[in-house]
Parts: C-alpha cells; structure tokens; sequence
C-alpha cells in the first residue's frame, strides 16, 4: 500500500512541476495546489497507512493508529485553502490591473 | 511554566482581531497598536530578566507535557529577538501614522500589521516544528497582504511572485517535516534532539537538513534570495522597513535554531555547507548593492548582505562566531528598520528613488542626513556603533574555525557595503540643493521621533555593549549546549 501510495504521491508532484513550468497564472495555481495536495497525502503515509484501531481506549486491543499526522494534515489544508484563495483573487487583480496572464509579461522592467 | 510567554503572542492578535471589528475608529486602533506594542516590549523585558535570573522560561499550553502538547519556549536567543521585533514594530507603526495613507489605514493595515507581529513573535517562541510551520503561515500571510495592500501594478506584480515562491518553499517545508516525523516520531524540537543524538545523525537525517536549510534560506534570503529585492522595493517605507528587519530575520532564526539544536553533528558538511551559502550570498548581494542607482534596490541588496554575514557567524560555530552573529542580528534589526525608514523619508520628500535625480538634502534636512550617516557607519561597522561589535566577532569566529576565506570575503563585502551607501548619502545629502523646502512632496513632521529612536538605539547597542553583554552571553551559551534547551523543555520529566 505505501508503495502503490509512493507512486501517486510522485505522479502528482510531477504534474505539478509541469504546470508550475508553465507561464499562465492558473496553471501555476492548479500546479501549486496539486503540490499541496501531493505533500498532505504523503503526510498521511509517513505515519503509516493501516496499522491499527482509531485512537480510544475501548480500541487498545490492536494497537493505535497514529493520530497526529491527521491533525497536521487537517491544519496543513486549512492553511492551503486559505492561501489559495487569497492567490486566486490576487490572480484575479493582477490579470485585470495588467491585462495579461502571462508570467513571462510580468517581469516589470520595461515600464515605471 | 510561566503563563507570561504567551502575552508576546496573543496580545497582537487580540488587538488586530479587535482592529477587524472597528474599521472606522483609526485613531483607537493608532492609540491602540501603540498601546499593544508597548506592553509586549515590556513583558519582553520581565520575561528577559526571568530568563536570565531562573534560566530557559517554557509554557507547556492546556497543561500537557512535553512533547505530547504544544510549548512555547523563551531561552535567551528568542527573547531577545521578540524584543527587539516589538521595539522596532513599534517604531515602524509611529512612522506608518504619517506616512501610510489613509486609504491603507481604512483596509486594515493596523490588524495586519499586528497579525505580521504575531506571527514573527510565535515563530521566534514556540517549541514545535509544526507549530513553527503554522507561525511561519500567519506571518506570511499577513505580508502578502501588505505587500499587496494599495493595489498598484507593481505591487501586484511582485506579490504574485512573492506568494507562490513562498508557497512553495511552505510545501518543501511540510515535506521536511512529514520526513522528520518519520524518521523521528515527534515534532517537538527539543524531543527531535534528544531522539537523533540517540541515533545519530545519519546521511538521510543530513539530507533533511539541507532541505530544511533551502526552505528557511529561501525565506530568510540565504542565496535563494531572487525574489527578494523586487518584492521588498514594492510596498510603502514603513511596510518594507519592518520586512527587512523582521521577515528575513524569522528565517534565519529558524537556520540557527535547527542548526544549533538538532542537526548539530555533522558541522563539517551542514555548516559548511552554509558557510558556502552565506559566502555567495555576501558576493551576490554585494554585487546588487553597488550596481544599482535606485534606493530601494541598493537598500534590499544591503538586506541580502545582512544575511551572508549573520549566517557566516553560524557556520564558523565557533563561541565567537555565534556571539558576533547574535550581536550582528540584534542591530542589523534595528539599523535596517533605520536606514529602510530614512530612505523612505527621502523617496517622500523627492518624490523619486532614481539617485540620479535628487541632490543636496542636507541642506533642508541636517538632521535627516547626519542620522543617515550614522545608520550607515553603523551597517558597515564602524566602531563604536552596533554594528562593529557584531562583524569583528563574526571575522574572528570564522577565522578562528579555520575559513579564512570566509572572514576575507565577509571583509571585502564590507567595502561594497561602504560603496553602496556612501552612494546613497553623498547623491541624496551632498551636492547643490536642487529641490527647495517649497517644492518637497512631503514633509519630515511627526516621521524623525521613531528615526531618532532607533538611531539612538544602535548607538547605545554600540557603545553599551558591556550593559547587554551578559545576556548576549547565556543566548550563546543556550545555543551551544542545546542540552540546556532540552533540560527546561522536559523539566526533569522522563524523556520517552
């Protein structure tokens, strides 16, 4: 299972690099948040997948699972959610202030 | 336990929370901020001499203990650098009321600004790496929106890239710690600690090191720092001043507390490996410092220097080498808030950031020019100001652990250093007055009290280095026996 869990956690971070390659705003976003993503899982999977019951006592028989990576991951997407809806309204702004989406448009040399 | 640790913390994020609910009312939040800022730089104080009298100051919050919950920890490192974070906040807030606009002020700056503080104060405290991770957010986030704040379109511009690389070196961050998780089962730092010099530190713990060291060299602008200049240029003088001397110093905080406290073992690779860092840093930004002729860029490149030369002291590791870079933090803090404001003081007043265009300042504006001269003597290190202190202790650490190149190239930079800002004083304050009192955009009223207080600052910094010397001492003493750290984590606990 972690390694089946290895192989998607790469597959997503590799589109994410590719997007985040790419010089469109949106793409980037979709990029970073994939990342995101890829990293909340393999959080998931660094505390291991599967082995024992949920974290109460009536439970202790077989043992726990571990219940802190979940609380981080919890967190880490709050986090994410926040940010990334602060990133697309920005997007939004800065599309509409300069017209263009285009990152490669937004090296601000030529003009000011 | 000690319940005060949290006030530095909480105390701002009340206060903007309050901020949120009062959109109208400038004038309480002004009074209110100031208030806020003051009681946490006092509180800062009592818990620095508790420190000091009783030794490291831990608050193990709801009561579980370590490292099951969550805990602030103030050895003497922290606590020094949440005072100095609230003294030049506070600085920074009384320079904002005049020169900030009101149309900022009525978007929340006031709430934002206390939110940066709460962040940067809970990174500089707190004893868990996640819990490090999510201070690192708030702040971040709260800078986003500054440097966002005003809407212009090379405001936006920058925070675009501002944002993602910073989101992106936040998720390299959470994959330093999921790997840190694994390998040690906890995310206490004092408990990693004790867990990997149990086990040693092997090739793959070395490797998360170096990850961690990219993640906080990004944020602190160790090499990484191409994001830096241009996001740093773009909000107004207050904002950049209290990112320059806050935001990249969190991530250097974080460097020194990972490399002092956990990944102490291998100095001949990890240390050497930020020597290196910090050595093209010097070089780089150097180089940025003296080819520019805008003052914003010429003062970002003199943040970007501030790092090479504070990490230069960490990678001697060397008593001295520490002592000079807590030296060089503490007054690069308060002289780099200093020389942000004043350049900001001259960008107002001409109405330009192009050298070029500007002449003669010192003429109308004595004072102004002569507190410039000494904040930049005080950066390049001029006894008997604060800055001298730091770069000598700096040198002699890094030649004392044997990178001789390292103390030449700290030295040589120096003198770019000296270049890049004698450029700044000699085009702005030398020269014929071209810009008469009438024609100025703005004025200098209400915007000299927070200058002559930091000027004052590194000026007693310099000259009363004995009076602080002591605590300057327990903080290196902390940061070379990580076991005093772990000691009052625990408080004699059984460690499991």
């Amino acid at each position: 299972m972690e390694s089946l869990m290895a192989i998607v956690i790469g597959i997503l971070f590799s589109i994410g690099t590719y997007l985040i390659l790419s010089n469109q705003m949106l793409r980037i976003i979709l990029g970073l948040s994939l990342i995101s993503h890829a990293i909340n899982i393999m959080i998931i999977v660094m505390g291991g997948l599967k082995t024992g019951g949920p974290p109460l006592l009536s439970n202790s028989d077989r043992g726990f699972t571990d219940a802190v990576p979940q609380a981080l991951i919890l967190t880490a997407i709050v986090i994410n959610f926040a940010v990334t809806a602060f990133l697309l309204v920005l997007s939004y702004r800065t599309y509409k202030k300069h017209g263009t989406d285009d990152m490669n448009n937004l090296r601000g040399n030529e003009h000011e | 336990m000690n319940n005060l640790l949290i006030f530095p913390v909480i105390l701002p994020l009340i206060a903007g929370l309050i901020f949120i609910l009062l959109p109208k009312q400038i004038r309480l939040q002004r009074l209110l901020a100031i208030i806020t800022l003051a009681i946490v730089t006092g509180i800062s104080i009592l818990i620095m001499n508790q420190v000091s009298a009783n030794g490291t100051q831990t608050l193990q919050l709801g009561g579980w203990q370590a490292p099951f919950g969550i805990g602030l920890v103030a050895d003497m490192f922290a606590i020094l650098l949440v005072l100095t974070t609230s003294v030049v906040a506070f600085c920074c807030i009384l320079f904002s009321f005049q020169t900030i606009g009101r149309n900022r002020e009525n978007h929340y700056f006031h709430s934002l600004f206390l939110f940066l503080i709460t962040g940067v104060n809970g990174s500089f405290l707190t004893g868990d790496l996640f819990n490090l991770y999510v201070f690192f957010e708030v702040l971040l986030l709260a800078s986003y929106v500054l440097v966002s704040l005003g809407g212009q379109k090379k405001q936006l511009r920058e925070t675009m890239k501002y944002v993602i690389i910073n989101i992106l070196s936040s998720a390299f961050f959470l994959i330093g710690i999921a790997y840190m998780y694994r390998v040690t089962g906890t995310l206490n730092l004092a408990h990693i600690s004790v867990r990997i010099a149990e086990s040693g530190q092997d090739g793959f713990i070395t490797t998360v090191a170096i990850l961690f060291l990219l993640v906080f060299g990004i944020k602190a602008g160790l090499f990484l720092f191409y994001w830096l200049p241009g996001s740093y240029s773009a909000p107004p003088a207050a904002i950049s001043a209290v990112f320059a001397a806050l935001l990249t110093k969190v991530g250097i905080y974080a460097i020194i507390r990972m490399f002092t406290l956990i990944f102490y073992h291998e100095p001949e690779v990890t240390h050497l490996f930020i020597g290196i860092l910090a050595a093209l840093t010097l070089i780089l930004g150097g180089i940025g410092a003296v080819g520019y002729w805008d003052i914003n860029k010429i003062l970002t490149y003199n943040v970007i220097i501030g790092t090479g030369f504070i990490l230069a002291g960490i990678a001697a590791f060397t008593e001295s080498g520490t002592l000079g870079s807590i030296y060089y933090l503490i007054n690069d803090m308060i002289v780099k808030s200093l020389i942000f404001l004043i350049g900001g003081v001259i960008i107002y007043l001409t109405g330009t950031s192009n050298l070029k265009e500007m002449s003669g300042l010192i003429r109308n504006h004595p004072y102004l020019g002569w507190m410039f001269f000494i904040a930049a003597l005080s950066l390049i290190g001029i006894p008997p100001l604060g800055g001298f202190i730091g770069k000598i202790f700096i040198t002699r650490g890094a030649f004392e652990a044997g990178y001789f190149w390292l103390g030449a190239i700290g030295l040589i930079v120096s003198l770019m250093i000296l270049y890049s800002i004698f450029k700044i004083f000699m085009n702005a304050f030398w020269g014929e007055t071209i810009i008469s009192e009438d024609e100025e955009k703005g004025t200098t009223k209400g915007v000299m009290i927070p200058i002559v207080f930091l000027t004052v600052l590194t000026i007693g910094l310099g000259l009363g280095a004995e009076l602080i010397n002591g605590y300057v001492e327990l903080a290196v003493d902390g940061l070379l026996n990580p076991q005093m750290y772990i000691d009052a984590v625990f408080g004699g606990n059984e460690i499991p």
